[in-house]
């Protein structure tokens, strides 16, 4: 009975076209960008931002990237880690040679390298589909990493293969660096992350989207109703691959401060991202949240239940928390392929009609 | 002839045994494969809880005796027997059993009619789940696995070619495992082909993996043949884990076995027992090959790590199917 | 065969048929050592409703598959509105105005009625990347337009119920219609349509036929068919070519194609007392 669209009637295309046609959920929206701009960074402990926001909404934009290529375009690409390690390499070559530059401008070309990157990755998926795609793109993944560690040029030739951070400031905050103030970190981060999820919700709605989406179901009736298929696969594999690589370059510049490639981008990570789509829900913005929040959280809580609450040893979380992602997978591949995203869908329509069953 | 020519022969003998036990890995995705459509990602670290199994069942160590401590605050670990190494490899088979049973019942059965994509992720599901457990039921330390397979250049070998290649060339160096390895390898391919060629069980698996509604029709239980796949492949992911962690130990670096069996498949072809072999055959020598001629001196080493996997890239955009397997065709 | 008069005529019930839209002339087609199309001319005018029909395995899907691009024939000229048509991917055909509905139907799946529809829109819209990322202003104007466009056809074809519905989830007859709905979106030229009812009751046939004769008459589509119901055929159609194992049996008017021997062997057969 609360929760209700009756009385609700849009009068024009619009209306019904918006992204909040209900008013609650806008209002629910509101509410949590009110949260997140204001109630979080002022109550936010330091452990709380490093432990769990700082990670959700950076890896919020790669789960999104990858979605718009996996969930939306349907092409499966397991080469996510690799192409953040191109998103950071990119940022940290931009920032030692260029040491003036904007760090935001820094991280956005990033991105852009990325996306040039993915462009070139993705031309096999003309001639191979679905899963033999995917392995096609583990070839990426593994080179990438094998080339970041080899080729000195990447890591200006240091001796520990390491590349570290610079100390940068925007609008005068340090945000780079040992002496990177979080919360200035956590404010570029989450405007990053509202921007890019407003991008990737306007395209996917709109006509790309319907091609990408064609292409996902059917990509021979695809072809034959208009879309060109090249262009249409590449440019998603743009597309995410810019969302990846700003991610990495944030994961390496803001977060980490400083990576090794083989352990900050290995193939687990490619693998964390596809799970975090897959639980949250393939083809959805907000499914890709959702699912970063729950990659992301789990670890923690399950973590500070089992070994601050209860005295267990460190490692026993960890196999357990390997145990529930797998569990959670399968259950959702099972059960609803379309992730918490669809679940909550259908918790809503639900609700709709709550207290009444029909 | 110069010794570095025989050098080169002898990497290629190493890599030639490499392949093998690439093919063997090779071989347990390409039965799934073959019946049911799956590409079981699972398979490497089915290999590797097979062999952990093992050592549990020949060390006497109590399953999940890290968590019961955890609980109950006690310091158990062992049982305090050993199990013979036979006895403990039956075990380990019958446990791989009861596996693959659970897999159908809880998993596959779910997932019948979903696109291949959607299986695969859930074998990475698998996958993960089985990681977590193996590590929980055994430990994660390293382990040693030894069930009397002879390790350690093969002295004789080594002697009998040293007259090759002048005084710099000491004879072809060839692990004793590497070459039990192959032997048994060997042996299992030609023990897999005669049962699919000429066994009843096995003219079932080859009718599944061709048709699913024909073969229904035909009274062939999906379920049951699914159960018999994927405990033939435990069985060979048992093999697999032994040749493995008695060369590199038990850890937690065989599951990556995995992702190394897949351009093995690319290249051979996903559906087929001979593509797997030759394709392994191939990825290995031509790993150790490309790393001796053109990766150590010219590339700063280390190449192996992506060599296969563009091998395998190509042959994806030229050739698909892979030099054995069946065309891919898309009809409208 | 003596070629079709090639430009128009007026057809019994007063409708003014233009020159040529589609000319095939010897059209052969192999597939390794099969040969689909042997030799095969035949026309369709503007504005008229052409049925192609014959035996199964005649070859006629692969004639439609000919037509709109996705199959390359080894032999003979197809001309698109009187100009020669070299060989063009099938997306390049699609925006040249030929739209089509399959015999099983391709639909997408994950997608809502609408959408399917909306898709059929896209050789249509042609705001860039830049301005769909930004939403408000140009893109979100033609999305409104279209969209209006759309909601024309859902009117037209009665489906505004299930506009929202998830198509993987309507029954068959409906789902006919959602695809004929998104060839329509298109606005095409000629319009292709691969065994429009089949599967369906006598009902539904009927509807669909109303439909068919709807889109000739109010949007002035050129109408290309494939149909085995003859019933349909002979209501419907303005002329007709029938193929058999790869070869054009017969070529005319409905009547004409009736009462055709070679026709009748082939593939009507007669009615006995």
């Amino acid at each position: 009975m609360f929760y209700r669209e009756a009385g609700e009637f849009k009068t024009s295309y619009r209306a019904d076209q918006q992204t909040f046609p209900i008013r609650l959920d806008k209002i629910g929206f509101i509410l949590s960008l009110f949260a997140a701009f204001v109630i979080i960074p002022i109550t936010m402990s330091e452990y709380w931002a490093q432990a769990v926001f700082l990670p959700f909404l950076i890896f919020g934009i790669a789960a999104i990237g990858l979605n718009i290529l996996t969930g939306y375009c349907g092409q499966v690409s397991l080469g996510s880690g690799g192409f953040m390690a191109v998103g950071a390499y990119s940022c940290y070559k931009l920032m030692t040679s260029f040491p003036d530059m904007n760090m935001l401008v820094c991280i956005l070309l990033s991105g852009g390298v990325t996306a040039f990157v993915g462009l070139i990755f993705g031309l096999p998926s003309l001639r191979i589909k679905g899963f033999y795609l995917a392995v096609a793109t583990l070839a990426a993944q593994f080179f990438l990493v094998w080339m970041f560690n080899k080729v000195g040029w990447f890591y200006n030739y240091s001796a520990s293969g390491q590349i570290t951070a610079p100390e940068r400031t925007l609008f005068g905050y340090v945000i780079t660096g040992a002496k990177a103030e979080t919360v200035p970190v956590y404010f570029v981060c989450l405007g990053l992350l509202v921007f890019l999820a407003l991008i990737a919700r306007n395209l996917t709605r709109g006509a790309m989207g319907r091609k990408w989406m064609a292409i996902r179901d059917m990509d021979i009736a695809a072809e034959i109703i208009g879309v060109n298929p090249l262009r249409a696969k590449l440019t998603a594999f743009a597309i995410s691959s810019f969302y990846v690589g700003v991610s990495g370059a944030l994961l390496f510049a803001l977060y980490l401060g400083a990576v090794e490639v083989g352990e900050a981008f290995s193939i687990q990570k490619s693998f964390i991202i596809l799970f975090m789509i897959i639980i949250g829900g393939l083809g959805s913005i907000f499914g890709s949240l959702v699912g970063a929040a729950f990659m992301i959280g789990m670890p923690v809580i399950l973590k500070n239940l089992l070994v601050s609450n209860l005295g267990w040893p460190g490692d026993i979380a960890a196999h357990l928390e390997f145990m529930i992602v797998g569990l959670m997978i399968i259950i959702f591949l099972i059960l609803e392929p379309h992730g918490l995203a669809m679940l909550w869908s259908i918790i809503k329509e639900k609700l709709r009609i709550w207290p009444f069953a029909h | 002839m110069p010794a570095e020519f025989y050098f080169g022969v002898e990497v290629f003998l190493n890599g030639l045994m490499a392949g093998v036990m690439y093919s063997l890995v090779a071989l347990g995705f390409v039965l799934i494969f073959k019946a049911s459509g799956i590409f079981n990602y699972a398979q490497g670290i089915m290999a590797l809880f097979a062999a952990l199994t093992l050592v549990g069942f020949q060390d006497g160590q109590i399953p999940f005796s890290h968590l019961i401590n955890a609980i109950f605050g006690t310091e158990v670990h062992h049982f305090g027997w050993h199990l013979h190494t036979f006895f403990a490899i039956l075990a380990a088979l019958v446990v791989m059993i009861v596996f693959a049973w659970l897999v159908e019942k809880l998993i596959l059965q779910y997932l019948v009619n979903q696109e291949p994509i959607i299986l695969f992720m859930a074998t990475i599901g698998l996958a993960y789940f089985m990681e977590g457990f193996g590590d929980l039921m055994w430990g994660s330390n390293v382990k040693k696995l030894d069930v009397g397979i002879p390790q350690g250049g093969n002295f004789w070998i080594e002697e009998n070619t040293a007259f090759l290649g002048g005084e710099d060339f000491y004879g072809f160096y060839l692990d004793n495992l590497d070459i039990y390895a192959t032997v048994i390898a060997a042996v299992l391919v030609i023990a897999l082909v005669i049962f699919s060629q000429y066994t009843k069980t096995g003219r079932a698996l080859r009718a599944v993996a061709d048709d699913h509604q024909a073969a229904l029709s035909v009274g062939i239980s999906l379920r049951t043949i699914w159960v018999i796949v994927w405990a033939i492949a435990g069985f060979v992911a048992l093999v697999a884990g032994i040749m493995w962690g008695a060369k590199s130990g038990v850890q937690f670096s065989l599951s990556l076995i995995a992702l190394k069996a897949l351009p093995v498949l690319m290249l051979g072809g996903f559906t087929s027992i001979p593509g797997a072999i030759i394709g392994g055959l191939i990825i290995g020598v031509g790993e150790k090959m490309f790393e001796f001629l053109i990766g150590a001196p010219l590339l700063g080493g280390a190449t192996e790590n992506w060599f296969a996997y563009m091998v395998a890239l190509v042959f994806l955009v030229f050739r698909p199917q892979g030099l054995f397997g069946e065309k891919i065709i898309e009809r409208v | 065969m003596k070629k079709q008069q090639a430009s128009g005529y007026t057809t019994a019930d007063g409708r003014k048929i233009g020159g040529p839209v589609m000319e095939m002339e010897n059209i052969t087609l192999r597939f390794g050592g099969v040969t689909a199309i042997q030799d095969i001319s035949f026309d369709i005018l503007e504005g008229e409703i052409r049925a192609i029909i014959g035996p199964n395995g005649a070859g006629k899907s692969s004639m439609l598959n000919v037509i709109n691009g996705f199959y390359h024939p080894q032999d003979g000229r197809i001309l698109y509105k009187g100009v020669e048509r070299k060989p063009l991917k099938p997306y390049e055909i699609a925006h040249q105005g030929i739209a089509r509905t399959f015999q099983n139907i391709a639909l997408f799946k994950g997608m809502s009625t609408l959408d399917n529809i909306m898709t059929g829109r896209l050789t249509h819209m042609k705001s860039s990347m830049v301005s769909q990322a930004l939403w408000w202003g140009a893109a979100e104007k033609e999305e409104v337009e279209n969209r209006e466009k759309v909601e024309k056809i859902i009117d037209f074809l009665e489906i505004q119920t299930i506009r929202k519905t998830p198509v993987g989830r309507l029954p068959y007859g409906l789902q006919k219609r959602v695809e004929l709905g998104r060839a329509l979106a298109a606005e095409p030229s000629l319009l292709l349509l691969d065994e429009p009812m089949a599967g369906m009751n006598v009902e539904e046939k009927e509807d669909m036929s109303r439909f068919i004769l709807d889109v000739n008459d109010e949007f002035a589509t050129t109408i290309a068919l494939i149909e085995h119901d003859m019933g349909v055929v002979m209501d419907i159609a303005d002329r007709v070519v029938v193929m058999d194992y790869g070869k054009k049996i017969g070529d005319g008017t409905p009547n004409e194609v009736r009462n055709n021997q070679a026709v009748i062997d082939a593939y009507l057969g007669v009615t006995h007392e």
